[in-house]
């Protein structure tokens, strides 16, 4: 074999330590001038790649994928500079509603970069934060034929027999598979490295090939409506209580007893 | 709902990203020393988490030895009246509510009034009875006039969270805090000017902000207990001078009260007055020996939205130092700060927590710069010139970018990380200096082969010393001399004392950069100030505080 391809997919959201807010119009989040950057899970998908690579699994090309707004290019940037050898941007319009990409819209258009690709292994976040669907690894396992691992927090390659060990509740799973191979990660798989001033450089070099949902063939508009978006209610503040028989009646007085 | 609890169990892992905990929080210091008060070194014994705030448990007070035994030397002034029934009854009388005042003369109160006695660092501690929380600027007027005319020593109380054992009572003198004086009073949305209460705590007056786009000019580890009387009151530099500049600038007006109860009203909204002596300017850095302030006005600037930050490893000083001279050059305006860590300190951190540190390999030298601004293309396009300059010149040997906010926390707690860090082994000598940059880690190099000469620094036990190590906000040239140390040491402490502050002399800089005097470093003054100087001061002491009645044994 001439070496593994790996695609990796990510998405630019917003930054999982910003507290998001609902816009006026209760239509979606607040997204302008909000700090953004890649999907933590994306982050632990593109290191899982690198780290095949420097554990000497034979891998010919790490490609990082996205669809996004132009801005998007940053996390690609960051992803080669962490080591993809390359990337695709697919420019989206933030403004114009048929460019609205649900899980399935874009694992149909991955479906279409791991033919032109002749990848042999896709790695994705098992979801991304901002709208939580864990879906896009699946769907697109389910349009390849193609065995899947999701949720994974190991991984190791021999030939084309895929380890996957994930963790469920009260436990481990491990399963085996053989080659092509869709995979999602979970938070223990790996710590994700920083970006080195040497690789920021190295990563301008690396080409950034930019495309528009033109040049994929078939419908990618979204199919859901969002009806409203609103916050969780506020957490209401505890009360203390004197002793037992005080938290007794107020328990009483809560209903709960 | 059969998927709910997998989905929970997720978003709990989620929670728990493994990056997001800095080395801060993860770790308690193993031992806890007892402070011996024989030097003049201040201790952090327990610094900000990531959210800045302070937690962690503290030595239970009573275990604190008063300050009077720890310093035989002080005697209390003997001018100065004892509290009596007659006076306590006169403050309920004045302050009306029952809990506007903690009376520990008539009853026995003490577990309610050791928290006003005792510092934040667990080393100073007083005596007082009697606490007082006025809410009103005249209610400050009238204690203040009645304690100068019945002699009995005060000393005003914010957060208590002084370094210096400025806040708390040597003996008996009555603490009046200012805790129930928490009213932001007005902010103009156009020209950016605060006007609040000297009680308000310091992160409530910048969330307040927050909602308005604006920003405190001054950020620091304490400030979900600290308030912004208290930073007046003590001149507090932080996080932000580098970009803000120091509260001597920032702060417009200020409304205080005199000990004969003069309310002295300059709560200034203009930027530019040109009328006479700036009179306020004493109350900043004043540490409360003058008067009390109650209110402020201060200038807060815009919030910025953009921020980055990079942590770069060097060679040498003097790298560390053209990488300061590049940064101001090319980053200009949006620089925000540039901290100094050497790499004993990260090495430490390590140590200590087992921590994984951002660069791979060993640096003699680390450095933290942050950026912020108002348009994140604009920043990011400088830094990266920048940062392309610094890598190719040379100048620095690696670094990382932090690509998302949770790699900026982490980035940072490298910094902020490191005092409580250093306590883990046991104590910890420090020192907050300023000196000329040239100079600053000079310092630390000498201090360490004075130390290593005498055989007191090793990897074991018998050793009481660590090492030696550096760190500061070196865009303020202020140093962060520390020596961590396994148990107090009586060798140890004759060879940092007086050497550190002599040798502080000799360059001309300051052996109390940010903390104050207050009763810790009250006799190295004359290190730092010319007798002229001295003189000067104690001048205006004696003419606003004839009684002196106002923190006495501390300051000058
Ligand atoms: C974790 C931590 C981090 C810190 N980091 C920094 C830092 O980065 N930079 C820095 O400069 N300092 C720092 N400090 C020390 C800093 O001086 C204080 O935290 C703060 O400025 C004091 O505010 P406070 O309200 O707690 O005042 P207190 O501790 O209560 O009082 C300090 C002094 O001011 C006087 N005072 C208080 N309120 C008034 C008033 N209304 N009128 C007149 N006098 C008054 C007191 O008498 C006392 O002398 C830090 C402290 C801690 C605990």
């Amino acid at each position: 074999m001439s070496g593994l391809r790996i695609l990796v997919p990510i998405k630019r959201v917003i930054d999982y330590a910003v507290k998001p807010r609902v816009n006026r119009a209760q239509t979606a989040v607040e997204t302008a001038s909000v700090k953004h950057s890649m999907n933590p899970f994306d982050e632990l998908s593109i290191e899982e790649a690198v780290r095949l690579r420097e554990r000497k699994v034979p891998v010919s090309e790490i490609l990082a994928w996205t669809a996004g707004p132009a801005k998007a290019q940053d996390i690609l940037r960051t992803a080669m500079a962490m080591g993809a050898d390359r990337s695709i941007h697919v420019v989206t319009d933030e403004k114009d509603a048929s460019s609205q990409l649900e899980p399935l819209g874009v694992a149909k258009l991955l479906q279409q970069v791991v033919q032109s690709e002749k990848t042999d292994l896709v790695i994705l976040g098992k979801q991304s934060i901002d709208d939580d669907a864990c879906q896009t690894g699946q769907m697109l396992a389910g349009l390849l034929g193609w065995s899947q691992a999701t949720q994974a927090s190991k991984v190791d390659v021999e030939g084309d027999m895929v380890t996957v060990t994930r963790e469920v509740d009260g436990g481990v799973e491990t399963l085996k598979a053989k080659l092509p191979m869709v995979i999602t990660t979970d938070l223990r798989l790996n710590e994700p490295r920083y970006a080195s001033l040497p690789n920021i450089m190295k990563a301008k070099k690396k080409p950034l090939e930019k495309k528009t949902l033109k040049d994929y063939e078939g419908d990618f508009s979204a199919r859901l409506k969002t009806v409203k978006v609103t916050e969780p209610p506020p957490r209401k503040g505890g009360v203390k209580v004197e002793d037992v028989d005080g938290m007794i009646s107020k328990l009483k007085e809560l209903g709960a007893l | 709902m059969a998927t709910s609890t997998r989905f929970a169990a997720s978003l709990r892992r989620f929670q728990h990203y493994p990056r997001v905990t800095p080395c801060t929080s993860r770790f308690r210091p193993a031992v806890q020393v007892r402070w011996t008060g024989s030097t003049a070194a201040t201790s952090e014994p327990h610094q900000p988490d990531t959210e800045g705030g302070v937690k962690g448990k503290t030595a239970p007070a009573k275990t604190i030895k008063f300050t009077s035994e720890a310093y035989p030397d002080i005697q209390r002034n003997s001018k100065f009246a004892k509290l009596t029934p007659d006076h306590v009854k006169h403050f309920q009388g004045l302050l009306g509510s029952e809990s506007a005042l903690i009376d520990g003369l008539s009853n026995d109160a003490a577990e309610d009034i050791e928290p006003f006695n005792s510092d934040w660092m667990r080393k100073y501690r007083g005596h007082t009875k009697l606490v007082l929380k006025p809410k009103s600027t005249e209610e400050v007027s009238e204690i203040l006039k009645y304690c100068n005319n019945n002699l009995l020593a005060v000393v005003p109380q914010g957060g208590n969270t002084g370094l210096v054992g400025g806040s708390v009572p040597v003996f008996d003198e009555i603490v009046i805090n200012l805790q129930k004086m928490n009213n932001i009073r007005s902010f103009d949305e156009v020209s950016g000017i605060l006007v609040a209460d000297a009680g308000v705590i310091l992160e409530v007056a910048d969330n307040f902000l927050a909602e308005k786009n604006h920003i405190f000019p001054l950020d620091l580890g304490a400030k979900g207990s600290c308030q912004i009387g208290g930073n007046v009151a003590t001149n507090a530099g932080g996080l932000r001078l580098l970009r803000y500049g120091s509260l001597h600038g920032n702060v417009l007006g200020i409304e205080a009260v005199l000990p004969d109860g003069t309310i002295v009203d300059d709560l200034s909204k203009l930027r530019k007055n040109n009328t006479g002596y700036d009179i306020k300017q004493l109350f900043i850095g004043g540490e409360g020996t003058i008067g009390i302030i109650t209110a402020i006005s201060i200038l807060c600037p815009q919030r910025s939205r953009a921020m980055n930050v990079a942590y770069f490893g060097l060679e040498s000083y003097e790298k560390v130092q053209d990488t300061f001279r590049e940064a101001k050059n090319q980053l200009s305006e949006i620089l925000s700060a540039f901290e100094l860590m050497d790499g004993r300190s990260q090495k430490l951190i390590t140590k200590a927590t087992g921590k994984k540190m951002p660069l791979e390999g060993e640096h003699p030298f680390y450095c933290l710069i942050e950026t912020s601004g108002s348009n994140s293309e604009h920043d990011s396009e400088k830094l990266e010139t920048f940062l392309e300059h610094v890598m190719e010149t040379g100048i620095v040997s690696d670094g990382v970018l932090a690509e998302n906010e949770t790699q900026i926390r982490d980035l940072w707690s490298c910094r902020e990380g490191i005092p409580e860090c250093l306590g883990h082994w046991g104590g910890v000598y420090k020192y907050d200096l300023s000196l000329p940059i040239e100079d600053m880690y000079q310092l630390v190099n000498d201090t360490r082969a004075r130390i290593e000469e005498a055989g007191l620094i090793g990897n074991d036990d018998s050793h009481p010393v660590l090492d030696v190590v550096g760190y500061g906000h070196m865009g303020d040239a202020n140093l962060h001399l520390n020596v961590p140390v396994r148990r107090y040491n009586k060798e140890v402490e004759k060879l940092l004392e007086p050497f550190v502050f002599e040798w502080i002399q000799k360059k001309n800089g300051s052996i109390s950069a940010e903390h104050g005097l207050g009763i810790a470093k009250k006799p190295f003054i004359g290190y730092s100030r010319s007798d002229t100087m001295i003189r000067l001061m104690k001048q205006i002491k004696d003419l606003y505080d004839p009684n002196g009645i106002m923190n006495p044994y501390k300051y000058i």
